[in-house]
Formats: structure tokens, C-alpha cells, sequence
């Protein structure tokens, strides 16, 4: 792996006597494109802002480059931020909100006019120099947000849920563009979001968040075939979690059936709980599979059908690509490999590590 | 954002020092009898009791009926002309508005100085009578100049709240109500009037607070015989030197008005005279 | 339509009648302003001697200029302090920015006479000589509530990230007070500052209990004076009334005629572009 840019350690922070993080542990490191994930609340934004230092931490340390700037103010840090509603100066024209850091560093006129209009060829925008930023798309809003926080090339680029204002569409397009735009300029995106398939399409690292602490970390890949926990198995993508028993390595039992798997080191007869893809779940006449269901339910979802299927134990949920009439009798089988092992979360207590 | 916060603690200081200190010296005052000098000063309601007084109760019951009548008067005159205000053109609206705002940017003083030209005994009102073969009448220094006074000056705080109201009704609910049936009168008590209830509200009780602690109009159109409780206020500091009385009615107006403008605050929010 | 003609006759003819209560007291201070003689109901000619006795007018000329070096302090001071405040106080906790504004109000919600004798028991508990200062710190504190409550509204509109993107840019914390806060204020702090200097200029009760040693601004000469007949009294009215006037009028009207005409460049700027 390339070199560490930021080390989060032991943060912690409190609003209001309500604690917001606990312990927070991270690094991050160059060329890196980082999210951290997590419903609204999660403490994703707060990290946010105490790297970019508008939120100082109650304890913890935050390394950069190898120098803890935790008590460094915002103005002196090298990261730069796009904010949720972009917060454009909306007195000042496209040219003056991206030079707008520039100017501050007293750049020579001829210069930063060169260093605008290349930074708006970057993110598209060739030609928009004068104009008002009220009159703007949101899209193009984005763009400028990015701009102008790109011009002071910043080590770390922080983005707030920029697309969140952003239709469908066009929201589709900024990911393939914001990608883009990191691969050319080289530099480490943080990015927030509460939109899973924003994160795994666009991400090297995922950081899964959950009521101010760490679910899990690593590439989208990871994340989402080896959840670690409940949480992290429901937050992204869609799954089923069943209760069992690990009867021994590679051997897992749950719905009055062993299946064989490929996770071991658990305890014997440890008390864990499996996830199981909809998508990884074949369905075949009723005597081939290892459960058996009937269907009750069947959506159409564009792609494949949503199906649930009712068993003896619970309902499953299962995508397909075939029609099946409701009533029919199923068969369902899994493959060792979408058998996903994880220990069992604790209730209430929400475990750091 | 903590880089800001700090931008309040001069303005904190300031409040604590000019605005809470003096009224808990007012406070103090009331409930004291030290006279002058706060160092010998013990516990008494004795300021309250004078209150009392068929002296003192007089003025406040005079004070009370100027409220009374200047609200009313300001009222049944302010309520058509926000009304007639709201039928003129967009354009003609902010003009008429301007106008009716105008007389409150100039100075109070200035203004009851006019009419003290055209009241006097020897004024502008008595010469036209003469001319046109009418009697002189004496209304200087009477009841009548002050309310006069009184009306000119807060009318505009009528009518302004008032066309606030009317002016965010939809025309079409008068339509509506044409359309449901409702006759004229009707659909004015029932549509219009009840959609300006609450700039009325504002209007009336900013009208009589303000009616009843004047101070300068009834002063200088009221000569000495016409005493509200805002000349007694001042006779008390100023000529008789009982701090401890004037005190107790300052505190006795100013928790009055406090009470009842938070009380229309909260009845409606969004308002902003 | 020839009724809905006839009843907006009656509105005007009703609306005139009452700015005529308004203005008409007004007109005749004007009118008799510009009379030769003493007389305040008979014109006997045209003069502007009460004009040349009013900058002449050693007691006059002072009151003047109390009132407008008073008012222009206090407006300066009062726009200053309620805008850091304004600012400020948005990013306080709720508890403290309820109670600032509470006491904020105050001063606008209290009787003038009893803020007025508040003033007079302070200072003189104090042992403050009452004077041009005691009365320059009193019209600071009763203006700077109306600085607040034109800001502070404009404040709330604000995207709270302004102020940290600029930050985020590498401007200190000063810098981002005014290159993007100050500037998107601009509309709520000229607001309050008009509103701070007419509260200031037209104050009588409040400046009558807190002056002393001889200071007087004009609201204080008027009412010294109102006992016997002065023009010299209607020519300053007439000044003080016109340049209210002009002012609103252009304070209310010119923004919408620059706004206008800026739009119309935009418009004109944005074809270019496209």
C-alpha cells in the first residue's frame, strides 16, 4: 500500500452531552478514494468536518503527513472541502468563487486567471468565467464547488455528500465524473455519503459507520460479500439473516439443515448468524434444493423479479430472472462460497474496534 | 462554528451592563424606601400602596381611558384605510405605504410642535373659524388636543400591521365566498375581517400600550393639566424627587407591556411591525 | 365598472383626508418657515430669515450638531456591535442566544420613559456625570437592539457553511467576516444603520433624562422652546422634514432601479455568453 496521508486515533466528540463518536481509529492513505457510509446520524459528517478542522475533537489526534494538526485551524490545513450545498459565494461570478483561494494568497491576477479557466476545463465548465452562480444548475453548481476547492491543490479533497442535491441521472454521471477527476488530479477524496451503491461504485476504501463508531472497513468487494456484522449485512445491499449454529469449521447449521461453507476459526457450537444474498440463492424444483419454499410475493424490479419465498422457518428473499406463478412449491440452494459467516452482534452495546 | 462565537461576549457584557443593570435598579427602587440613596435602603412595598392614592389612581385611570379612546379612534379610522390601501394597484401600494410610514421617521417632536401651531388659542384652526365666521374654540391644553396629538402619531402603527394582514389574503377566498353565497357584509365579517384578526390584534395593543405610557404629546398639548403616567413618571424623578414611587410605577408599565407584547408574540410568530 | 370607478374615488378621497391628518401640520411648519414676520397664521411675506437666525443661533447650531455627531456615533457604533453580534449569536447555544434575545428586545418592547429613567438611575448610582457621553452610550444601547433585529434575520438566511468554506479557502476568520459574510449582509446592516440613526436622531425622552451640563440636541431645544412662538423652529423642521424625506424616498427606491438595471446587464451578459 502507498504512504499514509491521515491517521485518525482514539477520536472522540460529544455535542450536548450526546456522544457523536467514540473512538474513532483510521488511515488513510494517498491516491486513496476513501467513503465513509452510514445512515444520517451515523457521526460520518462529524468526521468530516474535524479533518477539515471546523469540528474540533474532545480527545484523539489527528495525523497528517506525519504532524498532528487536531488544533490546527481550518485556514491553515492542506485539505480542501466541497460542502453539502456547495455554499458558493453567491455575490461573486464562477471566476472569483474558484479564485477565491487564490486570491486570499495574494496570486498574481495573470496567474490565477490561467489557473481558473484550466481548473474549469477540468471539471467542464470551459467558458463559464462570468457567470452568476444563482443562475447554475446544480450540476454545474457541483463543479464549480469542486473547482474552487481544487484550484489550492489540497493533499486531501473532502466532499460532503455533494451529490445528494442531484437527480438520478446526473447524480449517475458525477460518480463516472468525480472518479475521473481523482484518478487526473492524483490526489486522496474523502467522501461522505448514505448511498451504498454511491459508495461501492465509486470507492477504493468503503468505511461502514453506525451510531458514531466503526462497522467495518475495506474495498467494496469486501464489504459486501464478507459483512462483518448484521449491520453492515443490511445496510448494503439487500440480505437475508439467519440465526445458526457453527457446528464445526466449514460447517455451518441453521433451518434444520447443515450446510457445508468455507469460514472456520469460530468457537464450536458458537451462536453466529449467516447471510445469505438474495441473488446467490438458486431456486430449482422443490426435491433438488436444500430448503424448501413456496412463493407468496413477486415484484418486478427492471432487471430480475424479487421473490419471497415462505419456508419452514422464515421468509427468504430471492432475485431471479424467471417468472414464477405465487403458490409455486421451490427448491433453494446455496453454493459454500455465498455462505457468509459472521459472529453474532450484541444487542444495545455497539462494538468498536 | 467557534471562530464566531466570541463576537457576542462584547454585546453580552453590554446588555448585562445598560440594559438588565438599570432595570434591576428599577426593581430595587420600587420595592425600597430609601429615597435617593441605595445604601439605607430596606424592604417596603410602601411605593405599591401609594399607587392607591385618589391622586394617583386618577392618572391611572386617565391614562387607561386615553388608551381606550386613542386605540379605538386609531382603529375605526386605520381599519378602512388599510383596507382601501390593499384595493389600489401594485405599483400604487408601496407609494401609499411610504407615505403612511413617512410621518414615523420624523421626529416626534417636530410634529407635536405643528399641531401646537394650528391648536393654539391663537393658532391656525381659530383663524380659519374666523374667517369663516365661526367661533374660536379652545382645545389647547385639553383632552382633545392630546388625543388628537396621540391619533396622529400611532395611526401608522395601526394601519401598517393591519395591511401586513389584509395584503397576504388571496383575493380568491372573497371570490370564493361570493360564490358560496355570502352577501357583502357577510362575506367581509366572515372572509376579510377574520383574515386580519391578527394584524388588528397587533395593532390595538401596540396602539394602547404605547397610548398609555406617552410621555411627550401629553406633556406639550396637555400643558400641566392633562398628567398620564409617563408625566407622573417624570414628576417623580424630575421635580419631586420620590425615585422610589416613580420606580414602582416604571416597573409596575414596563412588566404590564413586557408581559403582553411576549404574550402577541407568541399568539402570532411571524409577525414584524 | 363604473361602480368598482366610483368606489376608488371614495378610497382616495378617504386616503387623501388622512394624509392630509399626516402631512397638512407638517406643510404649515414648512409654509411659516419661510414667513417674514413673527406670525404663525399670517403670511405676511416671503423671507428666509428664520433660515440665516437658525445658522446664526449659537444655542441652535450646537443642538444640531449634538444631535447629528450623537446619532452618526451611535449609528457607527451600534451597526458594528449588533452585526458581530448578529453573526455570533447564530452560532450560540440555544439557551444563551434565547436570552440575549430576550433582553435584546427589551429596550423596543420598554416604554422610552422607562428605559429613559433606567438610564438616569444608572448613571447617577454610578456617579457618572450625565453629559454628551452618558447620553452617547444610552443611544448606543437603544439603537443597537434595531441593528440586531434587521441583521440577525438576514444571518439566519445564510447557508451555515459560508464562513467555514471560506475558511476551507485559506481565509482567516477575519477575512471571511468580511470578503463573504459582510458583503451578503450588506441589505440587513444598511437597514439597521438607517433605523439606528432615526432612532437616534428623533430621540427625546431617553436623551432628556440622561444629558446634563447644557448638552441639548434638537429634540431637547424643540421642547424648551415650544412654550413660546420661534420660526427659527419651522425652518429647521422644514430642513430636518425634507432631508427624511428625500432619504426614504430614495432608500425605498433606488434599490428596485439599480436592481433593474442590473438585471438587465446579466440578461445582457448571459446572452453574450450563450
Amino acid at each position: 500500500m502507498s504512504k499514509k496521508i491521515i491517521e485518525l486515533k482514539n477520536i472522540t466528540k460529544s455535542f450536548d452531552h450526546q456522544k457523536i463518536l467514540g473512538g474513532i481509529n483510521l488511515t488513510i492513505y494517498e491516491n486513496e478514494f476513501l467513503t465513509l457510509l452510514g445512515p444520517s446520524g451515523c457521526g460520518k459528517t462529524t468526521i468530516l468536518r474535524i479533518i477539515g478542522g471546523f469540528v474540533e475533537a474532545d480527545s484523539g489526534e489527528v495525523i497528517f503527513d506525519g504532524k498532528n494538526i487536531a488544533k490546527l485551524p481550518p485556514y491553515k490545513r492542506e485539505v480542501n472541502t466541497v460542502f453539502q450545498k456547495y455554499a458558493l459565494f453567491p455575490f461573486m461570478n464562477v471566476h472569483d468563487n474558484v479564485a477565491f483561494g487564490l486570491t486570499i494568497k495574494k496570486m498574481n491576477k495573470k496567474e490565477i486567471h490561467q489557473k481558473v479557466s484550466n481548473m474549469l476545463k477540468l471539471v467542464g465548465l470551459e467558458g463559464f468565467e462570468k457567470r452568476n452562480v444563482n443562475q447554475l444548475s446544480g450540476g454545474q453548481q457541483q463543479r464549480v464547488a469542486i473547482a474552487r476547492a481544487l484550484i489550492n491543490e489540497p493533499k486531501v479533497l473532502l466532499l460532503d455528500e455533494p451529490l445528494g442535491a442531484l437527480d438520478a441521472k446526473l447524480r449517475k454521471d458525477m460518480q463516472t465524473e468525480l472518479k475521473k477527476i481523482q484518478k487526473e488530479v492524483g490526489i486522496t477524496f474523502i467522501f461522505v455519503t448514505h448511498d451504498q451503491e454511491e459508495a461501492l461504485s465509486m470507492s477504493d476504501t468503503v468505511v461502514v459507520m453506525n451510531h458514531g463508531s466503526i462497522q467495518q472497513i475495506g474495498s467494496p468487494i469486501d464489504i459486501y460479500n464478507e459483512p462483518r456484522n448484521r449491520f453492515v449485512a443490511n445496510f448494503i445491499g439487500e440480505s437475508n439473516i439467519i440465526p445458526g449454529i457453527m457446528k464445526d469449521d466449514y460447517l455451518v447449521h441453521f433451518d434444520g439443515f447443515d450446510f457445508p461453507c468455507v469460514d472456520k476459526g469460530f468457537l464450536p457450537d458458537e451462536e453466529i448468524e449467516v447471510v445469505l444474498r438474495p441473488e446467490d440463492i438458486i431456486l430449482s424444483a422443490p426435491e433438488k434444493g436444500q430448503l424448501i419454499g413456496v412463493v407468496t410475493d413477486l415484484t418486478f424490479k427492471g432487471v430480475h423479479y424479487e421473490i419471497i419465498l415462505q419456508g419452514d422457518h422464515r421468509i427468504y428473499k430471492v432475485q431471479t430472472t424467471k417468472y414464477y406463478e405465487i403458490g409455486t412449491s421451490l427448491g433453494m440452494s446455496v453454493i459454500p462460497d455465498n455462505i457468509h459467516v459472521m459472529h453474532k452482534m450484541k444487542e444495545e452495546k455497539h462494538e468498536t474496534f | 462554528m467557534k471562530h464566531f462565537k466570541g463576537m457576542t461576549i462584547p454585546y453580552i457584557f453590554w446588555a448585562f451592563a445598560f440594559i438588565v443593570a438599570p432595570f434591576i435598579l428599577i426593581i430595587i427602587y420600587a420595592f425600597t424606601d430609601g429615597g435617593l440613596s441605595l445604601t439605607d435602603a430596606s424592604f417596603s412595598l410602601d411605593s405599591f400602596r401609594d399607587i392607591i392614592d385618589p391622586l394617583y389612581a386618577t392618572v391611572f385611570m386617565r391614562s387607561f381611558e386615553t388608551g381606550i379612546i386613542t386605540t379605538g379612534l386609531c382603529f375605526f379610522i386605520g381599519y378602512p384605510m388599510a383596507y382601501f390601501i390593499t384595493k389600489f394597484d401594485e405599483k400604487m401600494q408601496p407609494v401609499l405605504i411610504l407615505l403612511t410610514t413617512i410621518p414615523m421617521w420624523i421626529n416626534l417632536l417636530l410634529r407635536t410642535y405643528a399641531w401646537i401651531g394650528i391648536l393654539s388659542d391663537n393658532g391656525i384652526l381659530n383663524s380659519a373659524l374666523k374667517a369663516f365666521g365661526l367661533p374660536a374654540v379652545s382645545v389647547m391644553y385639553t383632552g382633545i388636543a392630546v388625543n388628537i396629538g396621540l391619533v396622529c402619531n400611532f395611526l401608522p402603527f395601526m394601519i401598517l400591521p393591519i395591511y401586513t394582514s389584509l395584503s397576504k389574503m388571496d383575493p380568491s377566498l372573497l371570490e370564493a365566498a361570493y360564490d358560496l353565497g355570502a352577501n357583502k357584509i357577510q362575506a367581509f365579517v366572515r372572509v376579510v375581517f377574520k383574515y386580519s384578526i391578527p394584524g388588528v390584534l397587533n395593532g390595538v395593543i401596540l396602539t394602547f400600550l404605547m397610548a398609555i405610557s406617552a410621555f411627550v404629546i401629553p406633556k406639550l398639548l396637555g400643558g400641566g393639566q392633562y398628567t398620564l403616567l409617563g408625566n407622573l413618571i417624570e414628576n417623580q424623578f424630575i421635580s419631586v424627587g420620590n425615585w422610589n414611587f416613580g420606580s414602582a410605577i416604571s416597573f409596575i408599565l414596563a412588566i404590564v407591556i413586557l408581559f403582553t407584547i411576549s404574550f402577541l408574540k407568541k399568539i402570532d410568530p411571524d409577525d414584524e411591525v | 365598472m363604473k361602480k368598482i370607478q366610483s368606489s376608488k374615488i371614495f378610497y382616495g378621497i378617504y386616503i387623501g383626508i388622512i394624509f392630509a391628518f399626516f402631512y397638512l401640520p407638517i406643510a404649515v411648519t414648512m409654509f411659516f418657515s419661510f414667513n417674514s414676520s413673527k406670525s404663525l397664521t399670517h403670511f405676511s411675506g416671503f423671507s428666509l430669515r428664520w433660515y440665516i437666525n437658525l445658522i446664526t443661533d449659537r444655542e441652535i447650531v450646537d443642538a444640531v450638531w449634538v444631535s447629528l455627531s450623537i446619532a452618526i456615533l451611535a449609528t457607527l457604533i451600534s451597526t458594528i456591535l449588533g452585526t458581530l453580534t448578529s453573526i455570533g449569536i447564530s452560532k450560540c447555544r440555544k439557551v444563551i442566544r434565547e436570552l440575549l434575545m430576550n433582553i435584546n428586545n427589551v429596550p423596543m418592547m420598554n416604554p422610552d420613559i422607562v428605559t429613559a429613567i433606567g438610564f438616569m438611575i444608572l448613571f447617577s448610582s454610578l456617579r457618572i456625570p450625565k453629559g454628551y457621553y452618558t447620553m452617547l452610550l444610552a443611544h448606543i444601547t437603544f439603537c443597537t437592539p434595531y441593528v440586531i433585529t434587521s441583521v440577525y434575520p438576514k444571518v439566519k438566511t445564510l447557508d451555515p457553511n459560508l464562513a467555514d468554506a471560506a475558511m476551507d479557502l485559506g481565509a482567516t476568520p477575519f477575512q471571511a467576516l468580511y470578503k463573504v459574510l459582510l458583503p451578503m449582509l450588506k441589505e440587513g446592516i444598511f437597514a439597521g444603520a438607517l433605523l439606528a440613526f432615526t432612532m437616534s436622531f428623533d430621540d427625546f425622552v431617553i436623551s432628556y433624562f440622561v444629558t446634563g451640563n447644557g448638552v441639548s440636541n434638537i429634540s431637547i431645544i424643540v421642547y424648551n422652546m415650544t412654550k413660546r412662538t420661534n420660526p427659527t423652529i419651522n425652518a429647521l423642521s422644514t430642513i430636518v422634514i425634507l432631508v427624511i424625506f428625500v432619504t426614504m424616498f430614495i432608500v425605498r427606491f433606488i434599490p428596485y432601479i439599480v436592481r433593474k438595471n442590473k438585471k438587465g446587464r446579466n440578461h445582457i451578459l448571459n446572452e453574450k455568453i450563450n
